[in-house]
């Protein structure tokens, strides 16, 4: 059987941050990702990130991708990729089926970094080809250079919908709308701006009813809510779109904590379910860490510290980082999350990490 | 606060009006000058390490709404194309004619030329009418983001913040 | 019955430019002769073509296409060379793939499955 000091769950920003932290300090990585390529969302980001320098702003997502996965294989750490981490079990074991071939796996420390997963709104029509998630729209333009299709409606004014909008646009689409059953904007109000001096209107308090088309999308049809978010009849429009995309919010992927019995807290403010973790990123499951998306949806920026936080902690448990090097280093990328967990959109993401921590103790 | 941007994804002109970021009607008659439209706290400071004349503050708590010195701006350019929301313009009310010139990101390709007539749109995608391209602008530290600058009536100089090409 | 669709392919992505791709191969889709580039996932080679709908359900018969891309939600399974349920989002394309839409949950045809 395999074994590894350091085994992350997800090559994403989360695992290969964690990974390359550990790494540093003389931890023996690996990090397994059931795609074919690592990096997990990062490659199909082409905006140019916020935050501040050390957050890496101004760089596109795909290039900070580039950087990590450089970084990580300077540093030794294996990658192995087409590897689905099938189940977690007692002992920190997990089954790891690379193509055909299932192995088992025993690691000292194990990362979480497994990311979301997508929501669905279910309607009439809504399994129509030409209904895609968000991410899918993403991934077709982005990786494979697939236009979506040519009229697009964009279900979710969150962040995702807001960026994956204009990312249609720069893909050669059109955007007919922006669609949300909420009274206001989700996301940040300079991607909405982008999306809007193009012409594309946002219909805020609406929702989508039914998809048109026989054999594929032809239509959506679009009411407007109540304060019930019932649809109001008579309020219907027609939109004549080929395809519907939806953004309708995503949820962390904690199967694996959950299978090896990780105490779970629901934490609206993260995304729904996630594995309790105190500051070190560690689950109530000695050794078993979770980072990034799959311990509450955040961003790119904020996994990547997370990750970090979770190296450090299990390159200090292990022996290879004493106690003043590790709170420094910690409190080092402590008070670079911070910047990230303020203001209107940060604040409450601050109070459901601390609501969950809160639930560890407990 | 920005309230139309909550409803509808724009601001409106009131809520430009009153920003931090706003360049004064006699500053903008005397030569180039920023027009920053970040009007949410977004954790985000590009736009300050960007300025070498310092014409650009946030601080310390990056989600504060950066706030533009107009008499220390002298509309070089530098941080159009730096802020990750598109969303610094650069106006120049000095360039006589009743006109003024609006410069803006562009990430779409083809890119236009100069030369070319347009239609000005606003903030809202709205349809302000005809405009031209006067300067199209990329190289290597803009990554891809390249500047757009349209002559515009004078009066649309707040206004204009984005185009429709004719063949659109 | 419209298959017919504007070409879907970028050809030159406003920040990433032009797309790497491998060779150009020829494939087949329910016998008819189309192209695309190997390695990339017969997916997005179908839909390149104009190609929406995958299959169509056992039981009511109703068409699927792409819905996650990335290999989750299996609604793009197709038969290729003969074989079932091949999640054609994340199968890449080689030369003389034959493709098939699937009916069912096998590589028979009709609705019903078996």
């Amino acid at each position: 059987m395999k074994r590894y000091e350091m085994a992350c769950v997800g090559a994403g920003p989360a695992g290969l941050a964690a990974a390359i932290e550990a790494a540093r300090h003389g931890v023996q990585a690996a990090v397994f990702d059931e795609n074919d390529r690592p990096g997990g969302q990062l490659f199909k980001q082409i905006h140019k990130f916020f935050g501040s320098k050390e957050h890496r702003a101004q760089e596109r997502g795909f290039s900070i991708g580039r950087s990590l996965l450089e970084e990580a294989r300077e540093l030794g750490v294996e990658v192995v990729l087409e590897a689905v981490v099938l189940g977690l079990y007692e002992g920190r074991v997990m089954n790891v089926m690379v193509r055909d071939f299932v192995e088992p796996v025993l690691a000292e420390r194990i990362l979480i970094a497994t990311g979301a997963s997508e929501n669905m709104i279910p309607f009439p029509g809504w399994t129509l080809p030409g209904v895609v998630g968000a991410g899918a729209a993403q991934t077709m333009a982005n990786i494979h250079g697939i236009k979506p299709g040519e009229n697009l409606l964009m279900v979710g004014s969150g962040n995702v919908g807001l960026v994956v909008g204009f990312q249609m646009l720069q893909a050669g689409a059109q955007v007919a709308a922006v669609i949300d059953a909420a009274p206001s904007v989700g996301g940040y109000g300079v991607h909405a701006a982008k999306l809007a001096r193009t012409g594309v209107p946002f219909l805020m308090g609406h929702t989508i009813t039914k998809a048109l088309g026989r054999e594929k999308v032809e239509g959506a049809v679009v009411a407007r809510v109540d304060e019930a978010w019932r649809p109001v009849p008579g309020t219907e429009r027609t939109f004549e779109v080929d395809t519907i995309c939806l953004a309708v919010g995503l949820n962390p992927m904690t199967q694996l904590a959950r299978m090896a019995g990780a105490r779970m807290t629901s934490v609206p403010a993260l995304g729904g379910l996630v594995p309790a973790h105190d500051e070190n990123m560690e689950t109530s499951l000695k050794g078993i860490y979770v980072a990034g998306d799959a311990a509450g949806i955040e961003e790119a920026s904020s996994a990547i510290i997370e990750g970090r936080l979770a190296g450090l902690a299990i390159a200090h448990s292990l022996g290879y980082l004493d106690q003043d090097g590790f709170r420094r280093l910690k409190e080092e990328q402590q008070r670079s999350m911070v910047g990230l967990r303020t203001g209107p959109f940060g604040e409450k993401r601050r109070q459901g990490k601390a609501a969950m921590m809160a639930a560890l103790e407990g | 606060m920005a309230e139309t941007l909550l409803k509808k994804g724009y601001l409106s002109q009131e809520e430009v009006d009153q920003g931090p970021g706003t360049p004064s009607a006699a500053r903008r008659e005397k030569g180039r000058v920023a027009a920053i439209e970040c009007l949410q706290e977004i954790p985000c400071n590009p736009c300050e390490s960007s300025c070498r004349f310092g014409a650009i503050r946030v601080g310390e708590d990056i989600t504060r709404l950066p706030v533009l010195d107009e008499d220390k701006c002298t509309g070089c350019m530098s941080c159009l194309p730096i802020c990750p929301g598109q969303a610094i313009f650069i106006i120049d009310e000095s360039v006589g004619g009743g006109k003024a010139q609006v410069s803006l990101p562009y990430e779409f390709r083809p890119l236009p030329a100069e030369g070319e007539e347009v239609i000005a749109l606003l903030r809202s995608g709205q349809e302000l009418g005809p405009a031209k391209v006067v300067k199209v602008r990329q190289n290597e530290k803009m990554d891809r983001t390249a500047m757009v600058t349209l002559e515009v009536p004078q009066e649309w100089s707040m206004k204009a913040r984005f185009f429709r090409r004719k063949t659109d | 019955m419209g298959e017919e669709r504007p070409v879907a392919r970028i050809e030159e992505h406003p920040i990433l430019g032009r797309f790497e791709k491998g060779e150009k191969v020829s494939f087949t889709f329910d016998g008819k002769a189309m192209e695309g580039y190997a390695g990339e996932p017969i997916a997005m080679a179908l839909r390149a073509n104009g190609v929406m709908i995958h299959r169509y359900t056992a039981i009511r018969g109703e068409p699927r296409g792409i819905f996650c891309a990335i290999g989750r939600c299996t609604d793009c399974i197709m038969v290729v060379d003969g074989r079932p349920n091949v999640r054609t989002c994340v199968t890449a394309l080689a030369a003389g793939m034959e493709v098939r839409t699937q009916h069912g949950v096998s590589a028979g045809k009709g609705a019903g499955g078996a």
